[in-house]
């Protein structure tokens, strides 16, 4: 089992959007290793021909009728946000301006 | 706090129900000792993160006025309740133990708030949790943990912890949880709290904010198996609104629990759950109560169940992949928390998560992260999805034979505050038991079975899904014939 090294936590924080201090970053390296070798026990049943359970449930695709449903007030979902403007939530800059 | 105030605080949730029908106490009243109660001793407990007194007193005074017009009422009308904070409750903060949440009020109720309402049961408030349900002690609330009313500097388990303390305190006679892994069982069995988790799909998730979808579900803490089974009965059944609930007719529990007999009944005893780890004082509590099933006249034998070994590593593969999705909502747009002064878009999101969640969430979204990312999926998160499969097997094997399966709840009695904290691992190795049957999606039961040093130790009943009425049978022949007091020695 390779380890897991500090560049692969902080690659992982990227691609999760998780902004972690250099502290954090030197113990979830140490403790990602020791947890990641643990659960890697999972290699130790035989399940290659067994089929991956998702969700202990037999339900697939369960719709509604197409119909238009009254929908929570634009205010009261917009008083919940950090911003908003316009009947919108309100964000940084994303797009570079040109 | 008064004399009558504090006896009504004593009773249990049919008891209540019966003095507010009978008109021998008004829900008014009730309500008011059980606030009285939370203002006088939660300032040590911490059970709550947020006490809703006008909310809870106009609950009760509708109930008041409904039977005072002679309009019938459902069997909790009156009866108070601890929420968990992960379920939303319109006009009520709600945090999930969390800071990224920290000031949210969300604008609808949760379907079981809902149901709720309509029973007249009398939400008192938000109780304490792990961040996001991921823990086992509300060590890792944002807010600070709760304390276990058997002894203050001992955890109440979690992460459902914040319930289980009022519960078993005397803050509230029925309380609400979460449990994915264990988080309502485990609890229960440390703070000797009956504590149900109901097949998966069994209660309405429309509104209970989500930490892994392929597990949670909402259920019910009480002192008494007859109260759990009352609240089950009010909170369960089908919603259009989550398209993962269960289609088919609640299980009658509360007919079934007043059975109470469990004659002829094929118990199978786990025997992979005994041995190293196990406490000796909570292996004694629960082979005494293993030998009272016999002596009641349940056919008790060994089952082996190997497979049950490897839930928990599996579990803290598809846990936290699944967390690692469900929490990329928390990105300072929609609600929350949002960190100031951001440069753009993807540092607003960056900082705001980096800054908002606690060490254990962002430990769970880097393995789930880690398990979910290219080269690793087949050998973790596929692998594991491999092994839920194992699992669900060996147990639908097992109930070809057995109707129930019986193993403690935990392995110790609560430990102490601290005391696995800067180690991941030993605190996941709480759930080692409860873990196995959520995998399959299978309902769980916790009973007290007496005490160790003082402390609780609970016993665990597993059965088939929707099999709750064996459950609840089981459960409360073994309540009566137990005797537990559900009062902490330290509060009688």
């Amino acid at each position: 089992m390779s380890s897991i090294t500090r560049e692969e936590v902080a690659y992982l924080a990227r691609l999760a959007r998780l902004a972690l201090t250099d502290d954090e970053l030197d113990a979830l390296s140490a403790q990602l290793d020791v947890i990641v070798g643990a659960v890697a026990r999972v290699a130790e049943v035989a399940a290659e021909d067994i089929p991956p359970t998702s969700h202990a449930l037999p339900l697939t695709n369960v719709a509604r009728p197409d119909e238009v449903r009254p929908s929570l007030p634009v205010e009261a979902v917009l008083a919940a946000a950090p911003a908003a403007e316009e009947s919108r939530f309100r964000v940084p800059r994303i797009l570079d301006e040109e | 706090v008064t004399q009558v105030a504090s006896d009504l605080t004593k009773l249990t949730a049919v008891e209540l129900a019966a003095a507010i029908a009978a008109g021998d106490a008004s829900a008014v009243e009730v309500a008011t000792a059980h606030l009285e109660r939370i203002a006088a001793v939660d300032g040590k407990l911490h059970a709550f993160l947020h006490v809703d007194a006008d909310g809870a007193l106009a609950a009760a005074r509708a109930v008041d006025e409904r039977r005072a017009a002679g309009e019938p009422l459902g069997p909790l009308a009156g009866v108070p309740l601890a929420l968990k904070d992960v379920m939303v409750q319109q006009g009520v903060p709600t945090t999930c133990g969390s800071r990224i949440l920290e000031g949210w009020v969300p604008p609808y109720d949760a379907t079981l708030v809902r149901r709720l309402k309509a029973a007249g049961v009398v939400i008192l408030g938000k109780t304490n949790m792990d961040e996001f349900a991921m823990g086992s002690s509300t060590e890792n609330s944002a807010f600070g943990p709760s304390h276990n009313p058997w002894d203050l500097d001992r955890v109440p388990g979690g992460s459902s912890g914040g319930s289980s303390t009022a519960v078993a305190a005397g803050l509230a006679p029925l309380g609400i949880g979460t449990d994915t892994g264990g988080s309502i069982r485990q609890p229960a069995a440390v703070t000797g709290t009956v504590g149900a988790k109901p097949t998966y799909g069994g209660v309405s998730r429309f509104g209970l904010v989500a930490f892994s979808s392929s597990l949670d579900q909402a259920g019910p803490f009480a002192r008494t198996v007859l109260d759990a089974a009352l609240l089950h009965e009010a909170i369960a059944g089908h919603d259009p609104l989550d398209s993962t609930s269960i289609d088919a007719p609640v299980p009658p529990v509360v007919e079934a629990a007043r059975r109470a007999d469990v004659r002829g009944l094929r118990v199978g005893v786990v025997r992979e759950f005994s041995g190293e780890g196990y406490q000796p004082g909570v292996e004694r509590r629960y082979r005494e109560a293993v030998d009272l099933l016999t002596e009641l006249g349940a056919e008790v034998v060994e089952v082996s169940c190997p497979s049950f070994l490897y839930a928990l590593p599996a579990y803290y593969l598809i846990a936290p992949s699944e967390a690692s999705s469900n929490l990329a909502r928390y990105e300072g747009v929609r609600y929350g928390y949002r960190a100031p002064d951001a440069a753009d878009v993807v540092d607003m999101m960056t900082r705001t998560r980096g800054t908002g969640f606690g060490p254990e969430v962002k430990r769970r979204i880097i393995l789930g992260t880690y398990a979910l990312s290219a080269g690793y999926y087949e050998a973790y998160y596929g692998q594991a999805q491999k092994v839920r499969t194992v699992i669900a097997r060996e147990h639908a094997d097992v109930f070809e034979r057995f109707d129930v399966l019986v193993s403690p709840t935990s392995p110790t009695v609560a430990f102490k505050l601290g005391e696995r904290a800067a180690d991941p691992l030993a605190m996941y190795l709480s759930d080692l038991l409860t873990i196995p049957s959520c995998m399959a999606g299978l309902p769980g039961l916790n009973i007290p079975c007496g005490l160790s040093e003082g402390l609780p130790v609970g016993l665990q009943l597993i059965g088939p899904q929707l099999s709750e009425n064996a459950l609840f049978r089981v459960g409360h022949a073994l309540e009566r014939a137990l005797g537990f007091d559900y009062v902490p020695e330290r509060l009688r």
